[in-house]
């Protein structure tokens, strides 16, 4: 479904994530310079265009998408070492009905894939958790939350790029150094840009 | 030259600002840049600045500046007065501040947001391809305050033989058009609840988003209990939550959010919004 964002942006709803990544690939693929902004979301993509452009480009590049092709994705890898002794652990555990090294395996064993960022610059949804960890954010957020600190919530985990407030259960803190999480000096500012993917290593 | 513009006085709020970085929306990274973008564009020409030379941008006006060097400034954006070493000068055109000159801005007549546009522009470091200040996620250069000195840029460039520019001062009623969705759909006769009644600025905005005190739309029954998955938002976004008055999203919005978003005001109509004082009324035109 297209939904009309004012003069300059149309929203695309689907109901997937593939097809969320595929809208994307079709978008980049088809290098229109008057594309502004692509943003991926849980269930849709926001395209902008440049003042005075026409959105008729864009709607042709979405049309081509294809969530079959499975190639979606920017085939960057992260591995992150973790040290799993964040504050929520033993809720984490408690709540999914196992023990806080059977939490520490579910985490680490899976794959997981940049959905998309928001929130924070930098602050990446990244799906895959394993179902007992799927759980809700804490009741009420954190006021700060340090850069690093690894969470899960809903059906997502995140690793926080920097210092900032925060609702999701904290299970465990990534060994890297703050500017390999955020370092708005760089050119590729953000460790995570939607379409990678992302494996956490127990330490 | 060497030197700058020392802030001997920063007043309200002074920020350094330009054209913002837009393009970096996925990595969770606001557009950010000047509100009153139109007024932000004339000081550079007035000055003879490239296109995106970074300025400030001081809410409420209230600064006072030295020159280190011959400088070259303008004064644009909420109509403001002007002094150079006590004796009044005129605001939206180009002045010549001598090595040493003190230039005070008082606090506006009228609007909120008095942009500060020097010859060479403002050559702090720029992160993300841009020197604006972003409040919502703390990017670029922090908040300036006094006794700051601000490096400024070479500068080669000719003072443009401008006429009078015309001076606006903001109204105390504002109307902004708007075009309805992205979530329209959510809400009961969304064209009504818009163009219906008449909104007055409340006090609590910044750039991250200006609060509309009113009625607000009220959201069909089938949505009325439903969740929305965080999806992207647009400058200009008007955003509905379930229990307040709607918000419109400014520069430094956060890139997604959780709540629909009832219509999208048009890309033009926001300078005024941003120059808006509180209780300032707003009424909208629904396009389309």
């Amino acid at each position: 479904m297209v939904r009309p964002c004012g003069r300059r942006a149309l929203l695309f709803e689907v109901t997937s994530a593939a097809e969320v990544a595929a809208i994307v690939s079709a978008v980049r693929a088809a290098e229109l310079a008057e594309v502004t902004e692509l943003v991926p979301a849980a269930r849709t993509v926001l395209v902008e265009v440049a003042p005075g452009a026409a959105l008729d480009r864009v709607r042709d590049a979405v049309r081509t998408a294809d969530p079959e092709s499975g190639s979606s994705g920017t085939g960057t890898v992260h591995t992150i070492p973790v040290t799993y002794d964040g504050a929520d652990l033993d809720l984490v555990a408690r709540t999914a009905g196992i023990s806080r090294d059977e939490v520490v395996e579910l985490h680490s064993g899976a794959e997981y894939t940049v959905d998309f960022c928001g929130f924070a610059p930098g602050f990446g949804y990244l799906s895959g958790l394993p179902e007992p960890l799927r759980q809700p954010r804490l009741e009420s957020s954190r006021t700060a939350v340090p850069a690093g600190s690894v969470g899960i919530a809903d059906v997502y985990s995140c690793v926080y790029p920097r210092r900032s407030p925060g609702g999701w259960r904290l299970i465990g803190r990534a060994a890297v150094a703050p500017e390999v999480l955020f370092d708005p000096g760089a050119e590729r500012p953000t460790l995570f840009t939607p379409g990678d993917r992302v494996r956490f290593e127990a330490r | 030259m060497t030197g700058g513009l020392l802030v001997l006085r920063s007043g309200p709020q002074a920020l350094v600002t330009d054209r913002g970085r837009p393009g970096n929306a996925h990595l969770g990274v606001p557009p950010s840049g000047a509100l009153d973008r139109p007024a932000y564009e004339l000081g550079n020409r007035l000055v003879g600045n490239d296109d995106g030379a970074a300025g400030l941008e001081l809410l409420g006006g209230g600064a006072r500046l030295r020159a280190r060097g011959n400088r070259v400034v303008a004064v644009t954006g909420a109509p403001a007065p002007v002094t150079v070493d006590g004796r009044p000068a005129a605001s939206h055109t180009a002045l010549h501040l001598p090595d040493g000159a003190t230039l005070e801005l008082g606090a506006p007549v009228g609007g909120l947001r008095v942009y500060l546009a020097v010859a060479g522009g403002l050559a702090v470091e720029a992160a993300l391809g841009s020197r604006s200040t972003d409040l919502l996620s703390g990017l670029g250069p922090a908040p300036v305050t006094d006794d700051t000195e601000l490096p400024v840029g070479p500068w080669s460039g000719t003072l443009p033989d401008a006429g009078p520019v015309p001076v606006s001062v903001p109204d105390t009623a504002v109307r902004l058009r708007v075009r309805l969705g992205p979530r329209d759909d959510w809400f009961t006769d969304p064209r009504a609840a818009l163009a219906g009644p008449e909104w007055t600025v409340t006090a609590d905005g910044n750039r991250i988003g200006i609060r509309l005190e009113g009625p607000p739309p009220e959201r069909r029954p089938d949505t009325r209990d439903r969740e929305l998955p965080s999806e992207g938002m647009v400058t200009g976004a008007v955003q509905a939550p379930p229990d307040g008055p709607p918000v419109v999203f400014l520069a430094d919005h956060p890139t997604t959010g959780g709540y629909p978003v009832v219509a999208v005001v048009e890309p033009s109509d926001l300078a005024v919004l941003a120059q808006a004082l509180p209780g300032t009324r707003v009424r909208f035109t629904v396009l389309g």
